[in-house]
């Protein structure tokens, strides 16, 4: 199909190519609800059954890396409202520093999540043959991270734990099969969403945004909130499971 | 026989789709709804063959109780590879991505689907997982059943289950695109004057099938993409080892898997809903209720899923609720059959081939979908689960529903897909020997099944093997009756008979333009004044009519001298 300007051939008018390709952005993140929502429902299911497991699992993860990851992309849906914002005024300069910020804050993410993945191979918490819960309690020289209070508060989470369900090794690694699996696809998702942002970031460093023309910020937008809603959820159901003693 | 009783014969349009360009590239990289139709019926004919062989070898296995063709071991993988092939790579392709994406736009009156470039892109998915597929099959193959069950595919089968995994997950991407290209290409892009009750159920039913690819396909795929992390990286969901469920694995499995039938059948029953008024001449019977058919079956699939697991241990309860709303979807399929059935009456019937499919869809997919509730029955289920009943049944469906409509499609709309005509009574014979080895076929893998045969087993008892036999011969009739269409459609596709913009004649706009279309589809938007099948206020048809809404007169028949 020939295009015109901004128009492609087999549209009538702006208007028309701007409402087809917002409904089609909703229309794919209903499919990505239903996508997430098969893991979820492994999750919830295996969470009811083994829930000493589950909690003993979430109090391995850290916390503070994964609070502040939840406000660096909370940070980065605003800056992406604000991208979205600027190109509706045509305001040039503040697309580009806004698709910045916002990519900045992805890769920040990133990092955080590289060195929680880092510590749970460390600690020997990836499922497969050498996942071992009783790792770290029963070699405290070996996970030398964990201070000494932390390590005396998970032996004795884990002694309790290993009551209520002697086959805590086994069930614990379900929970890190969630854990992988959903933070995994996760991060598959926010590492598209920051080529989308790359392309985008190309395209307005040419000018090519302004009020008439802004669909692609406002759908890639759609696109990087809703992958920022997916981790809204996930922060809860994978770190608080057990944190109100 | 068709008469052209007036004026010259159609000539060829100089211009259109087929010749607006040349060369390998102007193929592979097009963005024509079109073209990407006939790229897709090239690779999912393909697909078709190698399933087809594969469904050769165990027929023609299973024709001594002992079987000396293939080892237990090659059996077990055959008939993987015959469900895995058709299913995935057949049936949910066929008539969505090759007719559905050729047609859509003509008959809605837009230039092309929403997002072109994402329609090309899906053909491209489906090639990569057809790949995948093919690398697992001459690796070895894979023996685990078309629907994979955990935990054998994920810690016992010893074939190559990852890369046909792998395939199918991504050629579920294919499919959530094609769905997701024709919900928003209905929504925003039909012409003046194209109200949604105007719409062909052909695009209805379209409309449903994408609203079950784009709900369902997601779930299959995180799925099938957690059984490949549980076969590759150890993950445990499935795992009983770990304390998983493989229940589980069939409860997402079959939530994707059964409305998946419907992904099969809808865009059939599409088909069957634009042959049987054309041929007889008539509005079709109760309109709104075979539009909102497709809808109720569209959803009322998603929540019958587990009557594929009576026997896996549920809860009474929950079995006799899913076996209710198993009923309760038979109702909307019996709706359209006995609307199809109505429209006949007084109508103005012609025996065409593409009518003649339509007459076998109507009579198949009856006997098919009837099974379907012995099946759904609790008591009945538990004695004849996984025997070959199961498996006329759901052929029944599948090949004389889907592939009936199918194949009844094509023929419908070849001359607008090629501008030639196919020739019409090789057309009728084949149509007949298809009906016949089908019936052949199948029929008896009932009886089969009501006397105690298991599927997927490769030997017998020796009083089975009367029924096997008939069973082996009509699948080789069977195999004529593909054969032959393949050869005279490819024939006729290059030295038919020019067959003019309309020579049914038929009431879609898909029809108002020229055969084969220009590439932009119509040179002028059209504007809609008229509603769907209505061959009482179209003088445009040349029909010898009377006209004014609701005319009691008859229309004469599409053809006038057999």
């Amino acid at each position: 199909m020939h295009r015109t300007g901004a128009l492609y051939g087999q549209f009538k008018t702006l208007e028309q190519q701007k409402d087809t390709a917002t409904l089609g952005m909703w229309i794919f993140l209903v499919t990505e609800v239903m996508f997430f929502g098969g893991i979820m429902l492994a999750y919830t299911i295996n969470r009811h059954t083994y829930f000493h497991a589950f909690a003993m699992g979430s109090n391995t993860l850290s916390l503070g890396l994964g609070g502040f990851n939840t406000v660096v992309l909370l940070a980065s849906s605003f800056t992406m409202a604000m991208a979205v914002w600027s190109a509706q005024t045509s305001k040039k300069g503040l697309i580009t520093l806004f698709l910045s910020l916002t990519i900045f804050l992805g890769f920040v993410f990133f990092g955080v999540k590289y060195v929680e993945y880092a510590q749970k191979f460390h600690h020997h918490l990836v499922p497969g043959k050498t996942f071992d819960i009783f790792y770290c309690v029963r070699n405290p020289a070996k996970c030398s991270d964990i201070d000494a209070a932390d390590m005396a508060k998970e032996k004795e989470e884990i002694e309790a734990a290993v009551q209520a369900d002697p086959d805590l090794n086994a069930h614990a690694q379900l929970y890190y099969s969630a854990y992988f699996g959903m933070t995994g696809l996760h991060a598959l998702h926010m590492v598209i969403g920051a080529g989308l942002l790359f392309w985008l970031l190309k395209e307005s460093v040419a000018g090519r945004f302004n009020a008439e023309w802004n669909n692609p910020v406002d759908i890639v937008g759609l696109y990087w909130h809703f992958v920022d809603i997916v981790w809204i959820y996930l922060f809860p159901l994978l770190y608080l499971i057990d944190r109100h003693k | 026989m068709r008469t052209e009783a007036t004026g010259p014969a159609p000539e060829m349009p100089e211009k259109h789709y087929l010749n607006a360009t040349y060369g390998i590239r102007s193929w592979l990289l097009t963005t024509d709804h079109k073209r990407i139709a006939l790229l897709y019926l090239a690779s999912v004919t393909f697909f078709f063959f190698i399933g087809g062989f594969f469904a050769m070898m165990i027929r023609l296995h299973l024709l001594t109780p002992n079987g000396y063709l293939l080892t237990p071991d090659l059996y077990n993988r055959m008939f993987t590879m015959h469900g895995v092939t058709m299913v995935f790579f057949f049936l949910i392709p066929s008539i969505p991505a090759i007719l559905g994406n050729f047609l859509i736009p003509l008959m809605v009156g837009a230039k092309d689907l929403a997002f072109p470039k994402i329609n090309l892109l899906s053909w491209y998915i489906y090639v990569v997982g057809g790949l995948f597929t093919l690398w697992s099959m001459v690796n070895g193959g894979l023996d685990t059943g078309w629907t994979f069950y955990t935990p054998f595919s994920t810690l016992y089968s010893n074939s190559a289950v990852a890369p046909a995994v792998v395939g199918v997950f991504i050629t579920g991407f294919s499919s959530i695109l094609t769905g997701l290209n024709f919900l928003v290409t209905v929504h925003t892009m039909r012409a003046p004057g194209m109200t949604w009750f105007r719409l062909p159920l052909f695009v209805w039913a379209h409309y449903a099938t994408s609203i079950v690819m784009i709900l369902g396909t997601p779930v299959i795929a995180i799925t099938l993409g957690l059984a490949a992390m549980e076969r590759v990286f150890g993950l445990g969901f499935f795992n009983p080892a770990m304390g998983g469920d493989p229940i589980l694995f069939q409860h997402l499995f079959w939530f994707y898997s059964h409305p998946a039938v419907y992904i099969m059948i809808l865009p059939a029953m599409g088909v069957i809903s634009e042959l049987i008024p054309t041929f007889a001449r008539k509005r079709l019977f109760g309109y709104h209720f075979v539009a909102a058919a497709s809808l109720a079956i569209a959803v009322i699939g998603f929540v019958v899923w587990t009557h594929h697991m009576f026997l896996t241990g549920q809860s009474t309860y929950a079995a006799v609720a899913f076996s209710f709303l198993t009923f309760i979807v038979a109702i909307p399929s019996a709706i359209k059959t006995f609307n199809w059935t109505a429209t006949l009456f007084g109508g103005s019937i012609s025996f065409d081939t593409p009518m003649l499919y339509a007459f076998g869809f109507l009579g198949l997919f009856m006997i098919g979908g009837l099974t379907g509730l012995f099946l759904g029955a609790l008591g009945v289920d538990i004695n004849i689960h996984d025997t070959y009943f199961v498996v006329a049944h759901f052929h029944y469906i599948m090949v004389g529903g889907a592939v009936m409509g199918y194949l009844g499609g094509l023929h419908f709309w070849w001359p607008k897909i090629t501008g030639r005509m196919y020739p019409e009574w090789l057309a009728r014979i084949a149509a007949f020997i298809l009906f016949i080895g089908f019936n052949f076929t199948f029929f008896p893998q009932f009886i089969l099944g009501i006397m105690g045969m298991p599927r997927r087993y490769h030997t017998y008892p020796p009083e089975f093997q009367i029924y096997n036999v008939m069973s082996t011969a009509g699948a080789s009739i069977l195999a004529i009756g593909y054969l032959l269409p393949m050869v005279y459609l490819t024939w006729a596709a290059f030295y038919g008979k020019v067959a003019g913009d309309n020579p049914w004649p038929a009431t879609g706009l898909e029809w108002k333009t020229q055969s084969p279309p220009l590439t932009e589809n119509f040179e002028v938007t059209p504007v809609v004044t008229w509603e769907a099948y209505d061959f009482h206020n179209r003088p445009d048809l040349g029909l010898d009519v009377p006209a004014g809404k609701g005319s009691p007169g008859v229309v004469a028949p599409a053809h006038g001298d057999d």
